[in-house]
């Protein structure tokens, strides 16, 4: 796929809900991934998964709705599914831990080529630390999709072929969503350029040296 | 034999200077918000926390930090827009903190009360929060050891309880609460509501009484939540 402009974000929640299988168990981490959501339609009967304990989790609630004990990972009060179930921690985790999740989707600070994922810390030693569940998430499902932009305010591409962040996780992300294009990743370091938006697959090589396939045709 | 008492203050009173105390609660939902402030006023100081979070704006666990009560806590996430006292405490170099990947903090308690002296996990392999742990590779894939985690006293919420202590919760605020009552020595339960013993169906009990040892009821917003959603559901 190519397009001659970048993407906006609910474009691209758009082209990652188009991509997960119907029937899937997802989970969808906290910021631009959770717009997902708003594109999984009832013929994706996809059943959502929250680390602090619930399967079939609903939308957000709405004012009259509120309820301090049904919350998501980001603690914003949500709704439930019929054929929810609640769950402790530990039973989460293992969910999440023994790969019965087909797909979660993150957020980055950057993504190496051969899926190694940072995105708990910006490396600044004098932040509080802090970082959930997202190196449990970052492990355990079949497939880990990556939602972010492709380059830093600075133009830096995010992309890389060895993080400089602390990582999350090792080679743990299998495609990489973003505002200039869909890049599925590889163990050998390879990288599937499945789609570009608003930039040319001479422009993308230019600015890494990954080596890239140009997929945009199929 | 699970004790039942009046109030809060009774239910932490021998908990003693140095002590471990798992704290239930993902947020606040779940937070065992009565007992914590029971236990700032109790005066226990010196204590190693385990929580999910490092409390939040100022109320329960965020108090005792404020009050320099915890030399320690153990948890996944303590940054928030309002963990100001931690932060704080943090900062100013007066609390200790090791943070563990939540599943990381779920299991090593689960590990506790199971008798499991050690375990391999994949979460965090090849990371920071890894370093100086022994790694093994099995079956192709790199693993990190990883301890449990006991504790002195955990407090709890639950929601409903039989006057034997077994126990059920409400939604996503079951989070640590069972795994942590497996995991300390004495746990302590703030319930909404006690029912005489055969009151719970056996097959729903989350929590066996077995774990539980001292129970009070406290009548929270969860009462109120569960009153309005069966309204609803009459509707």
């Amino acid at each position: 796929m190519l397009r001659s402009e970048k993407v906006d974000r609910n474009t691209l929640a758009q082209f990652v809900a188009d991509d997960i299988e119907a029937g899937s168990f997802v989970n969808l981490g906290i910021g631009q991934p959770t717009l997902v959501s708003n594109y999984l339609t009832e013929e994706h009967d996809v059943t959502l998964h929250t680390e602090n304990g619930m399967l079939g989790m609903g939308r957000a609630a709405e004012e009259a709705e509120v309820d301090v004990d049904l919350i998501n990972a980001g603690k914003v009060p949500v709704t439930e599914t019929p054929g929810a179930a609640f769950f402790h921690q530990a039973d989460s985790f293992a969910i999440m831990r023994g790969g019965h999740l087909d797909v979660c989707v993150l957020g980055a600070f950057q993504v190496s080529a051969t899926g190694d994922l940072a995105n708990w810390h910006t490396g600044a030693e004098d932040a509080i630390p802090a970082v959930g569940g997202a190196m449990d998430l970052a492990i355990g499902a079949k497939r880990v999709f990556v939602m972010m932009n492709l380059f830093t305010r600075d133009g830096d591409i995010k992309l890389v072929s060895e993080a400089t962040y602390p990582l999350t996780g090792v080679g743990c992300v299998s495609r990489v969503y973003t505002d200039h294009g869909i890049f599925e990743l590889s163990d050998s370091g390879t990288v599937e350029v499945l789609a570009l938006f608003g930039l040319s697959f001479e422009e993308l090589t230019s600015k890494s040296d990954i080596e890239f396939v140009d997929a945009t045709s199929k | 034999m699970t004790k039942i008492v009046d109030t809060a203050a009774d239910a932490v009173a021998n908990i003693s200077d140095g002590s471990t105390v798992l704290m239930g609660g993902f947020g606040d939902a779940g937070q065992p918000m009565e007992l914590i402030e029971a236990l700032l006023e109790s005066g226990a100081k010196d204590l190693t926390v385990v929580n999910n979070n490092a409390g939040q704006a100022d109320a329960g666990l965020a108090l005792l930090i404020k009050e320099r009560r915890v030399n320690k806590i153990i948890c996944s996430f303590p940054r928030q827009s309002d963990s100001w006292h931690f932060d704080e405490a943090y900062r100013a170099g007066e609390i200790e903190l090791e943070l563990v990947p939540q599943g990381n903090l779920a299991e090593r308690l689960r590990a506790a009360g199971a008798g499991i002296g050690a375990f391999f996990t994949p979460t965090g392999y090849g990371t920071r929060l890894a370093e100086g742990k022994e790694v093994r590779e099995i079956n192709g894939r790199n693993y990190v050891l990883e301890y449990p985690i006991h504790g002195d006293v955990a407090l709890i919420k639950a929601f409903q309880a039989d006057e034997k202590g077994n126990l059920v919760y409400r939604k996503t605020a079951r989070n640590f609460g069972p795994v942590m009552a497996t995991a300390a020595k004495q746990t302590i339960v703030q319930v909404e509501e006690i029912l005489p013993t055969g009151s719970l169906d056996p097959e729903n009990i989350v929590t066996p009484s077995i774990y539980t040892d001292v129970m009070v009821p406290i009548e929270t917003q969860s009462t109120e939540l569960a009153a309005r959603e069966r309204a609803q559901g009459a509707k």
